[in-house]
């Protein structure tokens, strides 16, 4: 009863900042641009190198992408108070806390995530990339920039207010992103090599079930450490 | 050690630093917090 | 009644200050016997493998090492979601005491497997999946002790801690799982950097020795950290200041 209108709230509000600062919202996408072209200045410019490399490289800039930018989800509503109404609402704190940890993952996965889904293919055609690797490559970022949201918002949660609270995220929350990782790259080099990328799929799909029930208790959890 | 002493000698060697490196941070730690503790006791 | 009281006395940071200060010698003497036979039977005893020659010996480091690191974590992990649950104070300290032990374990399982597989396998790191998932588990233990380090407030990083190792916990299977697959579908690096000679008794015997004696060293040494933690946080109590039991 009193739980929608507290993620639809948070989410809504979210959004809303977000577009007021369009700026910040854009730049983990400049981010992911700027360390994505590091590569081949990096590595040098021969195209086979470069197509068996793209899907790593592409993701992983994806993930630092996203973990760079889930510092702030919480720090500024900490600071003006918001975040303990926010936590207050709703008929129990942990469902509250639940409804927030959801809509704030969703908020950073529409303003960060989904923006890489739509622009992955400009960079995938930039690492030649074919035409099914760059479908399988949407398809992979589609299931696996949630589950980078949803993990962000723990160590988001974990690490509010503390020192170096972005440098510590990374440390703690990429270690549990790995497995994403492995099956969403592993996904788009097998369409790219011709065999069947179904079971990495399958697997990223269960990873994303997975993280989506249990990463906001998770980070309700955090929140309430935090908060206390 | 049949020509691999530089690898099981660099292993055995790391490690028993490593474990002696450990245990002496320990107990070291273990000290300064009771001297601390019997200095504060002493003041207060 | 009198039996309840008497399961969690112990839980009283007192006294298990008290307790542990006993054990610890006798920890670390077992240790040394224990260590000193599984080198003994592991160097003189079991014979020299075919295929490896006397490199295959770091096994009977390199294997307890590998064990106690995911070991540790979990008892890590275990006493630090008891402190968060209960309240118990004591638990997150033993937590805390563990994390370092853990991550220096990991460390040599990993430096032994690297000097194991080059001589047997010709380069200094392979990425295979038992050593990249050691690899990953030195981070979750770094992590941990980065977060309970970086809080301020004793009892708010005590329970972050304790979600991050429980979390933590879940996912190391889930890891192992997902490095093994990438592992077996890079062809390049099947081969396991650290594939196990055919076991001889005495073989077994040693590397079971050397890990009683780990597990020894890690009492002693987890008790002399829970002790210096016991002191630091209970600063103000009487019984301490008192002089009570060294």
């Amino acid at each position: 009863m009193t739980s929608p209108p507290v993620f639809s709230t948070v989410l809504g509000r979210d959004l809303r900042l977000a577009a007021r600062r369009r700026v910040d919202a854009l730049l983990p996408l400049a981010f992911f641009a700027v360390a994505v072209s590091l590569f081949p200045l990096g590595v040098g410019p021969e195209p086979n190198t470069l197509r068996q490399i793209s899907p790593g490289v592409l993701w992983v800039c994806a993930l630092l992408a996203a973990m760079l930018s889930v510092t702030q989800l919480y720090a500024n509503d900490q600071a003006d108070g918001s975040l303990e109404q926010m936590l207050l609402a709703g008929g129990s704190a942990f469902s509250a806390g639940i409804a927030v940890a959801l809509a704030k993952a969703v908020s950073h996965w529409l303003v960060t995530g989904l923006p890489l889904v739509l622009i992955a293919p400009l960079f995938g055609v930039m690492f030649d990339l074919s035409g099914r690797s760059i479908a399988a490559l949407c398809a992979s970022l589609a299931l696996g920039t949630p589950i980078l949201s949803l993990l962000g918002n723990v160590g988001a949660a974990l690490t509010l207010g503390v020192r170096n609270g972005s440098v510590l995220l990374i440390l703690l929350i990429v270690p549990l992103c790995i497995p994403a990782l492995i099956f969403g790259s592993g996904a788009i080099s097998a369409v790219e090599s011709g065999s069947s990328a179904r079971g990495h799929f399958s697997l990223l799909g269960a990873l994303f079930i997975a993280t989506g029930l249990l990463a906001p208790l998770a980070t309700a959890a955090a929140l309430r450490i935090a908060i206390e | 050690m049949g020509g691999y002493g530089l690898y099981v000698w660099g292993s055995y060697g790391v490690i028993a630093a490593c474990i002696a490196i450990d245990a002496l941070i320990a107990i070291k730690r273990h000290r300064a917090a009771r001297a601390t503790t019997a200095a504060n006791g002493e003041n207060g | 009644m009198a039996t309840t009281r008497h399961f969690f006395t112990f839980a009283s940071p007192a006294r298990f200050y008290a307790l542990a200060g006993a054990l610890i010698p006798w920890f670390w003497i077992a240790a040394l016997v224990l260590g000193a036979a599984g080198l003994w039977i592991g160097f003189f005893q079991a014979p020299t493998d075919a295929t490896q020659g006397d490199a295959y010996r770091i096994i009977f480091i390199h294997v307890p090492a590998a064990w106690m690191s995911m070991v540790l974590y979990l008892v890590m992990a275990f006493w630090a979601a008891i402190g968060w649950a209960f309240n118990a104070r004591l638990a997150s300290m033993v937590a805390r005491a563990l994390a370092p032990t853990g991550a220096m374990f990991t460390f040599c399982a990993l430096w032994s497997g690297a000097l194991w597989g080059k001589p047997t396998w010709g380069t200094w790191w392979v990425w295979d999946a038992r050593l990249t998932s050691e690899l990953i588990l030195l981070f979750l233990y770094l992590g941990y002790m980065a977060l309970v380090n970086a809080i301020d407030d004793t009892r708010r990083a005590d329970q972050a801690g304790a979600l991050l190792a429980v979390i933590g916990s879940v996912n190391v299977p889930i890891i192992y799982f997902s490095v093994k697959w990438w592992n077996t579908l890079h062809q390049g690096a099947t081969i396991s950097a650290t594939a196990a000679p055919k076991m001889v008794a005495s073989m077994l015997t040693a590397m079971l020795l050397m890990t009683l004696a780990c597990w020894a060293y890690a009492f002693a040494v987890v008790f002399t950290r829970t002790r210096a933690i016991i002191v630091e946080r209970e600063r103000e109590a009487k019984w301490l200041n008192e002089g009570a039991a060294a």
